[in-house]
Order: C-alpha cells, then structure tokens, then sequence
C-alpha cells in the first residue's frame, strides 16, 4: 500500500477529495459530541458531590435558663438550631448573646472569665462583650443574637 | 542468579519466568544501574525510606480498617475500641500515626536534598513534579487521617482547614462545601474524609509513586556536579544491584524497630469526642507540618489592605509552592551545568523561616 495519504497516483478510500471546510466541520461535529458526552458523564458525577439541602428547621429562639443560673462575668454556651450560641452575663448582671462561631475561621469561641472577653483558642481570637473583635485575627464582630428576660426565664433568638 | 548456584527448583521457576518475561533483559537492566558516591549520598536514602514508610501505612492502615466506623456516633468509640480491647490495637494505631509523621519527615528531606543535588533538572522535570504532588498527597493523607478518630481537636482542626478553603477567592465556598458535605463539618464530612483517605488518595498515590520509579530507572540517577567534575578515574560509584538496594533493606529494618520503639514509648492519644457544641479546647495546635501555616494565620492582621488577611496569606504561601514545584522551569541549568549561588541562598533562606516558624508556632501560646 502506497504510504502517502491523498497521494495522486493512488485511486482508492483515501484520495477522495475531501474539502478542507468539510474536514473541519466534521472535526467540529465530533469534538463537539464528544465534549457533550463527556459532560453527561462528569456532571452526574460532580452533582452527586452536593449534598440536597438539609431541611434541618432553623430554630429561631430556645430557653436558655433562668436569670439566677447564670453568675455575673461568666459565659455560657448553648444549642440553637444546628449552631452553637453564648450568652454572657456582665458584672453589671446585664445579658448579651452571640452565635458562639469565630468569625475568623469557625471555631467555637468560649468566656474567658478573667479577662471578662470572649475569647477563641484557636488563634488567640479576642472579642469584647459588645461582640467587638477586640484582637487577633477575627475580621468580624461575632453575630448578635436578641435576648429577652421573661419572668425569670432567658430566652435568645435570632434577630428579625 | 540465573547463570548458576542456584537450586533447581529455583533455576527451573526462572527459566520458566524467563521465557515468558525475559527476565534477563531486567536483570542485565539493574546490573548495569549505579549510584554515584559523593558527600550527600546519605540523603540518597530518604526517598527508599518515605517508600518504604508508606508501605508500613498501607498495612497498618488495612488493619486499622478492620475495626474502624466511619460514622459521627460510633468513629470515635471505634478507635477506643482499638485501643483499649483490640491486641495490640494500640501498637497498630501508634505506629500508622509514627509513620505518618516521619514518613511527611523523610519525604520533606529527600525534596530538600534533591534541591541541593540539582538533581530536579533537566531531563528530571516530571520526577520532581510528581514528587512535589506526592508530598501534597501526604499533607492531604494526614490532614484527611486527623479527623477520622473524631475528637474535639481534629474536628476543630477540620473546621479551620476547611473555612481555610473557603477563603479563596471564587471558588474556595464551593470548594469547602464539597469537602464538607454541607454548610458544617458534620459525619458527612467524616464519610467524605474516610473515601479520600482509604480510596482515593492510595489510587491516586500507587499511580504517583510507579510513575516517579519508573522515570527513576528509566533516566538513572542524576550525578551531582560536583562528582561530575572529577576526573573519570575519581569518580566512585556503586552497583544499585544489590548493594545499593542491600543497604536500603537494612535502613528499612533500622526505621521499623524505630518506629516500634516510639510507638511503645510514645503511643498515639485519642483526646475527647468531638462535640460540636463544646468551645475549641484552649491549647489547640495543629500537627508539625501545618504549624508554619497556622502561626501564619496567627499572626496575619484581620485586613491587608482591601483584601482580607486570610486571602492574602493563603495566596502568598500558595505562591510559594508553586515556585516550589516549578522549580525545574526555573533554574533551567542542565545537569551537570553550573550552580546559581542566589537559588541556594533564596532556599536555604525559605528553609531556615519555615524552621523558625514552626518552631514558633510551637513554642508561643
Ligand atoms: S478561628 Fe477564632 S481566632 Fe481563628
């Protein structure tokens, strides 16, 4: 068989003339569906990979405890929903809660009673009781969360 | 072996093998293999020892397998149940975590003596590629291997090194809730873990570490400049087969009975069960090989600029590797060429803040 590809003194399969533009669209055709079949196997793939929501109801308030559970300049932490919260009590008896993650990089923070702040161990995170990030590296206050006294119960929820 | 001395049994199996395999074309190939003596031949052994090391993982961790559940409730009882009934469940266990260690050691020592060998160079590229991915590989084993006993300090660790990735930018959110299965480091991530640690990392790695042999003998081992220098006469060298290979089998028995004494001596801790709602434990520190990074985002202010402190850093540093891994590319010098003093003093100056670091990031609160 003559080694050449469209040689011109060969008749046979290969040397019928095939236009260039021809060529191309058929290289265009078949790059094409192979790039869509590939596509229909990747995606399912890559799909599977993202879990469906959790439809996990997001609790929007719970009962912490009551008023004298809970010392002056102490800090406690608490479940609402899927995410831990703290409620602080200052040394004036005042009460503020935060969802207790880290705005640095999602560590639960805890009361560090004798600096009165709200302090994260992972990376010597600091927050005041405003919420304030006060040092380290948190580039955030921590969430705020609304707490309301009634009777002697405490109760937090998530703000409107 | 196949000439003679030899019992027949033996000699019968080989020829049989040999006429099937022309096993003498292999044996002729590795006689002919050698290595060269220098000064930094000790550090030849470093990369026969993070093999060998990863050997002693594979076992271990199949054995580990046998008892383990991958599940947020019982994980961690598993792992108890290993250690406190299982005969020698705690030796199996320390070991695998010794292992790990010094194998992450052993491959970061053979990547610095590769460096100071030039022995990345041309035609060596894709080797050291493929060992730059390797030692990602590793990092990716233990980072993925630390949160599958499921106690307080590998959960939090798992929290920071995932929120780690979400701060890159575009893709990082994403990216960290694949890997976390959900918006929280929950079992889903411990299942997602346990795939990438017992599946898909030791698919991914046997790939790696054929490739990287394989280029080995095929190109041969690089000669260092300096013994390229010598005159033909001075220039000593060993037959890999066997005494290079002798000497490697006895360092490999060497670094087991090592491995056995710190095992006994120091066996691994299993720490609280992980609780979600519990505050991060004061003292949480991440294992050696991440504490460069993590005295980094220590110390890394909440903003550069407009930019957020974390993004930065995490750039920076990935800049780095990339320098790293392309090092090849960029110090294009051929084999046996001449050394650029500047890449040694750039390096060796890399090597000593990285030391510092860790260091610190041990050592400060
Ligand atoms: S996660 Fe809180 S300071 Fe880093």
């Amino acid at each position: 068989m003559c080694p050449e590809r469209n040689c011109p003194n060969c008749p046979g399969e290969e040397n019928r003339a095939e236009s260039p533009s021809k060529r191309r669209l058929l290289n265009v055709l078949l790059g094409g569906s192979v790039l869509a079949w590939l596509g229909s196997v990747l995606y399912p793939m890559a799909a599977f990979l993202l879990p469906p929501p959790s439809p996990a109801m997001r609790e929007r308030s719970v009962m912490v405890g009551t008023v004298n559970e809970f010392a002056n300049n102490s800090g406690t932490l608490f479940r609402l929903g899927t995410r831990p919260g703290i409620l602080v009590r200052t040394d004036r008896g005042e009460f503020r809660a935060f969802i207790a993650i880290c705005t640095h990089l999602d560590c639960t923070v805890q009361f560090k009673e004798d600096e009165s702040v709200i302090w994260c161990a992972c990376h010597n995170g600091k927050f005041n009781l405003q919420g304030m990030n006060i040092s380290g590296p948190p580039p955030r206050p921590l969430d705020p969360l609304e707490v309301s006294v009634r009777g002697d119960e405490v109760h937090v929820s998530l703000p409107a | 072996m196949n000439q003679d001395g030899s019992t027949s049994i033996g000699r019968r199996l080989y020829r049989w093998l040999d006429e099937r395999y022309h096993l003498n074309d292999l044996v002729a190939f590795l006689g002919s293999k050698d290595v060269p003596i220098t000064r930094m031949s000790f550090f030849y052994y470093f990369g026969g020892i993070t093999l060998f090391l990863f050997f002693v993982q594979v076992v271990t961790g199949i054995l580990l397998l046998m008892y383990y559940v991958p599940s947020a409730d019982e994980a961690y009882e598993s792992v108890h149940y290993i250690m406190a009934k299982v005969p020698f469940g705690w030796l199996i266990r320390s070991i695998h975590m010794w292992s790990a260690n010094l194998m992450i050691l052993s491959a970061m020592i053979h990547l610095v003596s590769v460096f100071y060998m030039r022995a990345y160079r041309k035609p060596r590229e894709l080797t050291w590629i493929s060992g730059c991915m390797m030692l990602g590989l590793l990092l990716a084993f233990g980072f993925s291997g630390y949160l599958l006993p499921w106690n307080e300090l590998a959960f939090f660790a798992t929290r920071i090194g995932t929120e780690v990735v979400a701060s890159i930018p575009l893709v990082g959110d994403w990216m960290a809730y694949v890997m976390r299965g959900g918006e929280d480091v929950s079992g889903t991530t411990l299942n997602r873990f346990f795939g990438l640690h017992v599946a898909v990392l030791p698919g991914v790695a046997a790939l790696l570490v054929a490739f990287h042999l394989i280029a080995i003998q095929r190109q041969g081992m690089s000669k260092p400049t300096e013994w390229l220098n010598k005159p033909p006469e001075q220039r000593r060298r060993m037959p890999f087969f066997p005494n290079f290979l002798l000497r490697d089998l006895l360092l490999w028995f060497v670094v087991l009975n090592f491995l056995a004494a710190l095992a006994v001596f120091f066996p691994a801790h299993l720490g609280e069960k992980a609780d979600p709602f519990a505050p991060a434990p004061a003292g949480i520190k991440p294992e050696w090989y991440f504490l460069a990074q993590y005295q980094v985002l220590k110390w890394l202010p909440p903003t550069i600029g407009p930019f957020d402190g974390d993004s930065v850093g995490m750039l920076v540093m990935s800049l780095g590797m990339l320098a790293v891994v392309l090092l090849p590319f960029l110090d294009r010098t051929p084999e046996g060429g001449p050394r650029r003093l500047w890449l040694d003093l750039v390096a060796t100056l890399a090597l000593v803040i990285l030391i510092i670091v860790t260091v610190l990031g041990h050592v400060l609160p």
